[in-house]
């Protein structure tokens, strides 16, 4: 076999020691740091562009917070604006109600006071008038006045006896 | 029928004789050419357009880059990125030698055990410089398993002495058998091929269809060869670094 001949081991260990060093220095220093490189930019970039989402979500997460904080505020101010209206409305109503109401008594207590006075005059008629048929009819079949006095207190009696 | 040894014979094509030393440029040294050449005209030109999406070139070179560089950094761990180069050009170098082999009528140069012994005695010799650099004589422990009873040393010792020392050979003749075996077989089969189909056409087809797997067969050992001469490497520097 050609390949235990010493003859040729000297030759071929000879260019396998300068392609073999040549190859070295080419990968070491030409080939190898090309394609670290390139491939160190590609991890690079997607980092950076990771990052980059990262940051974008951030953005886009405090962009939430600060709708929702917004539309929380919004929505407390229109339940307090709601509440304060509803609150003034119930008062004005309450105070249109005691109002009213005081108006009202203050009408019947004067139609009450009418009326009294009204009742008391009729009264007063009532016994004007019996005074005078009675002492008329008296004076008819008696003959004679009677006396005033007497009359009037008969008269008082009979109208407290029917109850006036 | 061909001889099947005749594939492997050096033939000079440039004679040159350095100091009485013969260095003649022969079909040994073309291959190795070629195979820098190629090596780096692949390397160099995959990555020009540094395309960050990577072309079916640039992606297999980078595959390359990431296997190797996988590789030492599980075998080795950090302390091996140094190596980085040197076991790249190591496997590129025997894969190329492989594969360029494979080309019919092509010399495989890793099929001369003294180019698979070259490159295993540098690994060998460097890997035992590493390990007197980082250990100093501590590195002779190497020799002697920690833990194991004094007795046992008359028995370990030799035997880890014969089995430190019979790397390089196991080295070199791993890749140079699998190479000289498969391409020996090629040559017979391919013999077979001729010299039965020059006659009769359907005794022919048989030892061509053998011819044909057996060639599959070898781009898998081309590959696998180049692969584990470099994981062992790996293996053996993993232990001059971290010894055990």
């Amino acid at each position: 076999m050609p390949q235990f001949d010493p003859a040729f081991f000297a030759p071929q260990l000879f260019w396998l020691a300068v392609t073999f060093i040549t190859l070295y220095i080419l990968m070491s220093k030409v080939a190898l740091p090309k394609i670290g490189a390139v491939l160190d930019e590609r991890q690079r970039k997607i980092d950076d562009n990771l990052d980059k989402a990262m940051q974008l979500k951030a953005e886009a997460e405090a962009a939430i917070a600060a709708y929702e904080k917004a539309l929380a505020e919004s929505r407390a101010h229109a339940h307090s604006v709601i509440k304060e209206a509803s609150e003034r409305l119930a008062k004005q109503a309450d105070e249109r109600t005691r109002e009213l109401s005081a108006k009202l008594a203050e009408q019947i207590k004067a139609g009450e006071v009418r009326i009294a006075a009204a009742k008391e005059q009729a009264l007063a008629n009532v016994r004007d008038v019996a005074l005078d048929v009675a002492g008329a009819a008296i004076a008819r079949l008696v003959g004679t006045s009677p006396d005033q006095g007497k009359l009037e207190s008969a008269i008082a009696a009979a109208l407290k006896e029917n109850g006036q | 029928m061909a001889n099947p040894i005749e594939q492997f014979k050096i033939k000079p094509i440039i004679p040159l004789e350095v100091a009485g030393v013969d260095v003649s440029f022969t079909n040994s040294a073309v291959m190795m050419v070629i195979s820098v050449v190629l090596i780096t005209a692949f390397l160099t030109l995959s990555v020009r357009s540094r395309a960050l999406v990577p072309g079916r070139w640039q992606a297999l070179a980078e595959v390359f880059y990431e296997f190797i560089a996988g590789m030492l950094k599980d075998n080795v761990g950090q302390e091996g990125r140094k190596y980085f180069p040197f076991i790249f050009t190591l496997f590129m170098f025997v894969l190329f030698g492989n594969l360029l082999g494979m080309i019919p009528g092509a010399f495989t140069y890793t099929s001369h055990v003294i180019v698979t012994f070259g490159m295993a005695i540098v690994v060998f010799i460097g890997v035992t410089i590493i390990g007197f650099a980082r250990h100093g004589t501590h590195f002779l422990r190497m020799f002697f398993p920690e833990g194991a009873p004094i007795a046992t040393a008359i028995i370990l010792v030799p035997i880890e002495v014969i089995s430190y020392f019979s790397r390089p050979f196991s080295l070199a003749v791993r890749l140079f058998a699998n190479m000289t075996v498969g391409h020996i077989i090629l040559k017979v089969l391919g013999g077979f091929v001729v010299s039965l189909g020059a006659f009769y056409v359907i005794p022919g087809i048989v030892p061509f269809a053998f011819l044909g797997a057996i060639t599959v067969l070898e781009f898998g050992i081309a590959l696998l060869q180049a692969y584990v001469f470099t994981i062992l490497s790996c293996i053996y520097l993993h232990d001059a670094i971290h010894m055990h």
